[in-house]
């Protein structure tokens, strides 16, 4: 089980957050057609390779954070260090 | 073949002096404390344990340890226990399995006869047609399916689970094991060293060297003197992310299986070798065994395995073996030397036993009478541990087996797994792993120590990732002996023979993976650990290639198989109850499992429950009902940001109904949020939405709107929630609250108030109505539950008080026609169908999902409607199908049913499509039975009260 890097909590076991998926920015409500809309939905990259993503510390400190992950090898790249306030989408 | 109990053995595991008793498919045999079920029975001279899976022949000892394919039994009501490693115990019930009518005389030994018929994929091949068949294949496929019997009355066994977070695990107790752990510890890591084993040593416990056994009393001594925590009888049964590791303990004191689940910083994977069969004719006939089973029978148990042998050696622990049977009195008959090109190739004798063994040696082709066969082919390397690591071993046809290629480096091998050598260097290349390990274990606890906020700080900088500088093991030479010049048995647990996998090949399933499904060869109880390579070598052969151009199979979890209830038992799942449980309890509840909550569900008799709230007043404790405590001045903005309609303007002590939709539109929760001061607001939320609206609301706060002065505090299990339902409960209010004015003007429908009740402080309530009735939702500081419930109840006993649970408050929701998000919505289910097109406020700047909403005002969208059976007394089933007329065309479904005891007929809600939404539509419903019924759409969504008065009285 992947141990995710929670800035507050430190590494926690994953099944201790909730995964948020991948980082995107929400599209301008008021304006965003309706493919750039359900691309923001429903439209991952999915890389093999390194992902900025969202995790929740569900059981910890209930904060939304987002870190680099290769998703091929499960490392983490410059995880945030205990008091970092990076966080949130990218 | 006959196998006799010797004299006492010096190495030998067995206490003479304690006699242990035990049946034998009904027939009383005796064993020794130390035995295991194999070495008493073979002791006692049987040497049938099992039939084969198709062909049914009899099969016995082979390996004599946990893998041994041969060697299946029932103990008791426990199925599948393998007779070669479980230890004999006292009174023990012992039944052979797949053997009917018995094991020495069956019928299903007729199929050896049918044998050319149950080819490679015949499963595939045979029951497939005519389909109409199939239940009679079913019936016929289970009496020959093999396995042990299942007692659906065993009663529940305890299993118990463990967590720990050791520096370092050494999975495998052999010289290489012991000494990394012994290394590690001395280094200052903690460490758990896990044996597959009943005993640490590995091999050298099985081996009569002087040498051997000298060096086994000092690795023992010096783990009893260390640090190291000892598992027994423990697998790792599986590797994961990070060093998760899994590992199944079979000696617990109390549980029958308890499962470890470890944190390792550093894995070290020392299982040693596997002995792999050879490949001829007859190589599963009883009396043919490897090196390891015929060393472990005489020096563990002191069992003669036979009295003339052939031994097939190409290896020192095929020499070893004939020194081992020398000395307890069995006659070899011939060493025949693979090294210098002898071999093997077929036995001969009847279907119960080795009589003699064709081989061709330095006399040429000769048959030799001989009762036993001991054959010394070579070794599996259980990469297993490396595999799930992500690893993919690599072949050395120098050395015929597979060596580990490239792990990730907090996973380290030693042993031989990791390559040859003496004793010495084993227990050197062990040692230098260990502390490897240990050193790598310390830069990892640092790293994880120094990256949590509150850990105690840590001294100075992470160390180095050590680099490793073992002195690599060597790979002594080995001949390549997967098969001989003739066919035989690959996979002994599934009875696939190498001509079924050449005939695989030929068929076209020539992928290692493909022709292993095809054939289910490694799919049995070894699991490969036997007959892998063998099988790649079949194949490899097939397809005149190489096995390292052909590849192996990759080893996923579990490394040994774990019982369900180790992997079930024991949960750590709470289980969550009001403070006002206890009443519940004393009061004849029938409580319902909601998530995590135990819920009332009724107190008898739902209908008289509902009848009294109609009637009198009832009490619902609504206890699990989300409750998110939100302050400061931008919530207003959050709860527009959050729901679909407007907040900007709740006056304080006024409530709002509101509903929430996700980024897609699709119905994500309903409740009412209240204003109870200035920059004070308390939401509801569905209960089983409580803990998902929280992190919804810290999503939008933590990552879209940072800026926004919003504290969300979750107050649910904070406060007791008592819904106060019935005309008569403003008078029941009032004789319990002090401060609060409850006459309608003062305190109207959809308003909150904070007050005393029943002597409690800070209270609050609002007047809502899920039931439809006019009523108080009251919410106390949850330790004070049980006392204002007990108030309200005695202060209301004039007044006809009583408890009602889930089920009346579901069906008089229904009466009122209030939707439930997650029953009568789904996740397809837009915000409008619910019917709420005006809440739906698409004039605000932006709320979560509106985009979708307001693209959705364009499109006919499937509603939620009410609808009533014609016939009064039917009650659809919920999910039964709306269809069109005779057709199975589904234009809807039934999401509530109920039959309401105030209408006295049946009432729905269901999903229509949307040109049968409205009123007086007729339908046509499916039901279960298959019978169709006349249903017809009502114009709003409340059977009962349309206008509202009972509720805003």
């Amino acid at each position: 089980m992947l141990l995710v890097p929670c800035p507050n909590c430190g590494p926690r076991n994953s099944t201790d957050l909730r995964y948020g998926g991948e980082s995107h920015a929400r599209p301008d409500p008021n304006t965003a057609s309706p493919a750039e809309w359900r691309a923001y939905l429903y439209l991952r990259d999915n890389p093999a390779g390194w992902l900025r993503e969202n995790w929740y510390c569900a059981s910890g400190c209930r904060r939304w954070f987002s870190v680099e992950r290769n998703t091929a090898t499960n490392e983490f790249r410059d995880p945030p260090l205990p008091g970092d306030k990076r966080g949130g989408a990218a | 073949m006959t196998m006799s109990r010797q004299g006492v053995q010096p190495t030998e595991v067995i206490d003479r002096a304690a006699k242990l008793r035990f049946r034998w498919n009904g027939k009383r045999f005796s064993g020794f404390e130390g035995d295991t079920i194999a070495s008493a029975l073979a002791a006692a001279g049987e040497h049938i344990f099992s039939r084969s899976m198709k062909y049914h022949r009899p099969r016995g000892i082979l390996t004599a340890d946990y893998w041994d394919p041969n060697l299946m039994v029932q103990v008791g009501d426990d199925p599948n226990v393998r007779a070669g490693h479980r230890l004999l115990e006292s009174g023990m019930d012992v039944r052979s399995q797949n053997a009917w009518p018995s094991l020495n005389r069956d019928i299903k030994a007729a199929n050896s006869l049918l044998g050319r018929f149950l080819t490679a994929g015949f499963y595939y091949k045979t029951f497939m047609r005519p389909q109409w068949l199939w239940p009679t294949y079913e019936r016929v496929l289970a009496t020959f399916a093999p396995g042990g019997k299942i007692d659906l009355d065993t009663p529940h066994a305890y299993h118990d689970k463990r967590y720990t977070h050791p520096d370092v695990v050494v999975a495998g107790a052999g010289p290489a094991g012991i000494s990394a752990a012994l290394a590690a510890s001395s280094a200052g890591a903690s460490v758990l060293l896990v044996s597959h084993e009943h005993a640490v040593g590995g091999h050298l416990r099985y081996s009569s060297d002087a040498a051997d056994q000298a060096a086994l009393t000092e690795l023992r001594a010096a783990l009893d003197a260390s640090d190291v925590e000892v598992l027994t009888d423990s697998t790792v049964t599986g590797r994961y992310e990070d060093n998760w590791l899994g590992i199944v303990q079979r000696n617990h004191p109390i549980a029958v299986e308890r499962l470890i689940k470890a944190r390792a910083k550093t894995l070290v994977a020392a299982p040693g070798l596997i002995e792999r069969p050879y490949v001829f004719e007859g190589n599963d006939r009883p009396g043919v065994i490897t090196p390891g089973a015929a060393r472990r029978l005489i020096n563990l148990w002191g069992v003669k395995p036979g009295e003339r042998a052939v031994v097939f050696s190409a290896n020192a622990d095929g020499d070893a073996a004939v020194a081992d049977l020398e000395r307890v009195g069995t006659e070899i008959a011939a060493v025949i030397d693979g090294r210098t090109g002898g071999s093997v190739s077929s036995t001969a004798g009847s279907s119960r036993a080795v009589e003699a063994v064709m081989v061709n040696g330095t006399n040429g082709a000769e048959r030799i009478d001989a009762d036993l066969l001991v054959v010394a082919a070579g070794w599996t390397a259980p990469t297993s541990l490396l595999n799930m690591a992500g690893d993919r071993p690599i072949y050395d046809p120098t050395a015929a087996r597979f060596f580990p290629s490239d792990p990730p480096s907090n996973v380290l091998a030693t042993g031989g797994l990791a390559g040859d050598a003496d004793l010495d260097g084993l227990r050197q290349h062990g040692a230098a792993t260990g502390r490897l390990a240990a050193a790598r274990a310390a830069a990892v606890r640092h790293r994880l120590q120094s990256r949590t906020a509150r850990a105690l700080p840590v001294d100075g900088d992470e160390p180095a990732w050590a680099p490793d500088e073992r002195a690599p093991l060597g790979r002594d030479p080995h001949p390549e002996l997967y098969r001989a010049d003739t066919h035989g048995m690959v996979d002994m647990s599934e009875d696939i023979s190498s001509k079924d996998l050449v005939a695989a090949a030929h068929e076209g399933y020539d992928s290692v993976e493909l022709a292993k499904r095809y054939t289910t060869a490694t799919m049995g109880p070894s699991q490969g650990k036997l007959e892998t390579v063998n099988t790649v070598a079949a194949i490899a052969e097939a397809r005149g290639e190489t096995i390292s151009e052909v590849g192996t199979t990759v080893w996923r979890p579990p490394y040994a198989p774990l019982t369900l209830g180790a992997l079930a038992g024991r949960m750590f799942e709470p289980v969550r109850v009001s403070s006002i449980q206890p009443w519940h309890e004393a009061n004849n509840v029938s409580v319902i499992q909601a998530g995590q909550w135990l819920r009332p569900d009724h107190y008898g008799d739902p209908a008289a429950e509902v009848r009294n709230v109609r009637d009198n007043v009832g009490l619902i404790d609504v206890t699990p009902l989300g409750k998110l405590d939100l302050r400061g001045p931008d919530v207003p903005k959050l709860l527009s940001l959050l729901y679909v309609n407007k907040w900007m303007k709740l006056g304080v002590g006024r409530v709002r109904y509101g509903m929430m939709c996700a980024e897609d539109g699709v119905v994500l929760d309903d409740g009412v949020t209240g204003r109870l001061g200035e920059d004070h607001y308390m939401m509801s939320t569905t209960s089983s939405g409580a803990g998902g609206v929280w992190e919804w609301v810290e999503n939008w706060l933590q990552t879209e709107r940072p800026d926004w002065q919003v504290h969300v505090t979750p107050v649910t299990t904070a406060y007791a929630s008592i819904n106060v339902a019935g005309p008569k409960s403003r008078e029941l209010m009032s004789r319990v609250c002090e401060d609060a004015d409850l006459d309608a003007e003062a305190f109207p429908y959809m308003t909150v108030r904070q007050a005393t009740v029943a002597g409690v402080e800070d209270c609050f309530m609002w007047r809502i109505g899920f039931t439809g009735e006019l009523s108080f939702e009251l919410h106390v500081p949850a330790g004070h539950g049980l006392h204002v419930w007990e108030a309200l109840m005695d202060a209301g006993s004039d007044l006809g008080v009583g408890p009602f649970g889930l089920e009346g408050q579901r069906i008089m929701r229904l009466e009122k026609g209030h939707f439930i998000v997650g029953q009568d919505t789904d996740g397809l289910t837009l915000g409008p169908s619910t019917g709420l097109w005006s809440l739906i406020k698409l004039d605000k700047d932006d709320f979560a999902g509106k985009p979708e909403l307001a693209w959705a005002a364009d499109r006919s969208l499937p509603m939620v409607v009410a609808i009533q059976p014609d016939d009064p007394d039917v009650v659809p089933e919920e999910a039964a199908q709306i269809v069109r007329g005779n057709t199975n065309e589904i234009l809807g479904r039934i999401t509530s049913s109920r039959y309401s005891p105030t209408l006295n007929r049946s009432i729905c809600l269901g999903q229509v499509e949307p040109d049968l939404a409205a009123g007086g539509t007729k339908l046509t419903v499916l039901l279960e039975s298959g019978e169709r019924i006349g249903a017809t759409v009502i114009d709003h969504h409340a059977h009962f009260d349309p206008a509202g008065e009972r509720l805003r009285g």
